[in-house]
């Protein structure tokens, strides 16, 4: 028989592997008051589709563009345009690059999300493109603009 | 980022009130020890003793489908009438049972075994002949041994032809005290 390397997990399991990192990826999104909303969420639009899902591959950037989805939402009912966000002081083991993901807040949404996904959760720009409901390519611009944007913050 | 308590438990509770669980469980704890108690929308699905819930998920969300979460609010009733019925106030379970995973013939078992009145026993072989396979007493007790609500459907109160207890999946110690809180059996064979 052939081994199932892609099987669908318990919705239990998903959740209780995604949630800490989620819920960390929302409050850089939105700061941590807006992220506790974002969260119930985030993880209910999951619970609906996940029956529906055909694979186990990419659950994690599956989770992570659900996520971006109910940030780009909640930011278009709360926040003003330009309105910059608290920092938050995170804890997660991160790449090199961490310190720019914490200015990140500073950055325009999609730019920031670019930023965070590559640079905070190791995300491939297939996986930004499609949480970002757009291309790999014009993930990678987002993220290296942002990354251009906060260099020039930090040496200015 | 860990997710605070109170967050985890909202969105459990909410995944739970907006009905598209395949399964809710808990666990619980009980006189013969903690519980997993899971119920499917058309109700309670499983009570298993010792729980390793990671194996048990696994199974329910092949019996039943893959939503599987722990979300209290899905099996308050029927803790609480567990609970009852360790304080030996509760002589029968008003609860659905789904069974629907099982093979036809444990289900006509396990629709049976649900009339043996709280306190009494029957035996394996008396238990097939009310379902017409008076031959079948050895499968009888092989579907009793899979039982996967026991306490609710009282496996516990099938014993051999000659008294003796024979088996439980639970153990014949639990055996033992759920036939002694009945008091289908001398507390003297309890202690």
């Amino acid at each position: 028989m052939m081994h199932a390397v892609a099987a669908i997990p318990p919705f239990e399991r998903f959740y209780e592997e995604r949630k800490d990192e989620i819920f960390g990826y929302l409050a850089r999104m939105l700061g941590r008051q807006a992220a506790e909303d974002a969260f119930q969420e985030t993880f209910l639009r999951a619970l609906r589709g996940y029956g529906k899902l055909e694979h186990g591959r990419h659950l994690r950037a599956w989770a992570f563009t659900i996520a971006t989805r109910v940030a780009a939402d909640a930011r278009r009912r709360t926040v003003p345009s330009g309105g910059q966000l608290e920092e938050i002081p995170v804890s997660d083991e991160r790449p090199a690059y961490a310190e720019l993901v914490d200015l990140a807040g500073e950055l325009p949404p999609t730019e920031r999300a670019a930023v965070v996904l590559r640079y905070g959760y190791d995300l491939s720009y297939d996986d930004i493109g499609t949480a970002l409901g757009s291309s790999a390519e014009a993930a990678r611009q987002a993220s290296s603009s942002g990354v251009r944007r906060l260099r020039k913050k930090v040496t200015s | 980022m860990t997710v605070p308590d109170q967050l985890d438990r909202r969105f459990r509770e909410a995944a739970g009130a907006e009905g598209i669980l395949d399964v809710a469980y808990d666990l619980t704890d009980s006189p013969i020890g903690q519980l997993l108690v899971a119920a499917s929308p058309r109700g309670l699905c499983r009570v298993s003793f010792d729980p390793e819930p990671e194996r048990e998920i696994e199974t329910l969300a092949r019996g039943f489908g893959l939503r599987v979460l722990r979300s209290p609010g899905g099996v308050d009733r029927a803790r609480r009438e567990l609970d009852e019925y360790f304080e030996g106030r509760r002589h029968e379970f008003d609860l659905e049972v789904d069974l629907s995973p099982l093979p036809a013939f444990q289900q006509d078992v396990l629709g049976e075994l649900v009339r043996v009145p709280y306190g009494h026993v029957d035996t394996y072989g008396g238990l097939a002949e009310r379902i017409g396979r008076p031959r079948a007493a050895r499968a009888v007790g092989g579907a009793l041994n899979r039982n996967p609500v026991p306490i609710v459907v009282p496996c516990h109160r099938i014993v051999g032809a000659s008294g003796s207890l024979v088996g439980y999946a639970g153990g014949l110690e639990r055996k033992r005290l759920l036939l002694g809180l009945e008091g289908a059996i001398p507390q003297t064979l309890v202690d």
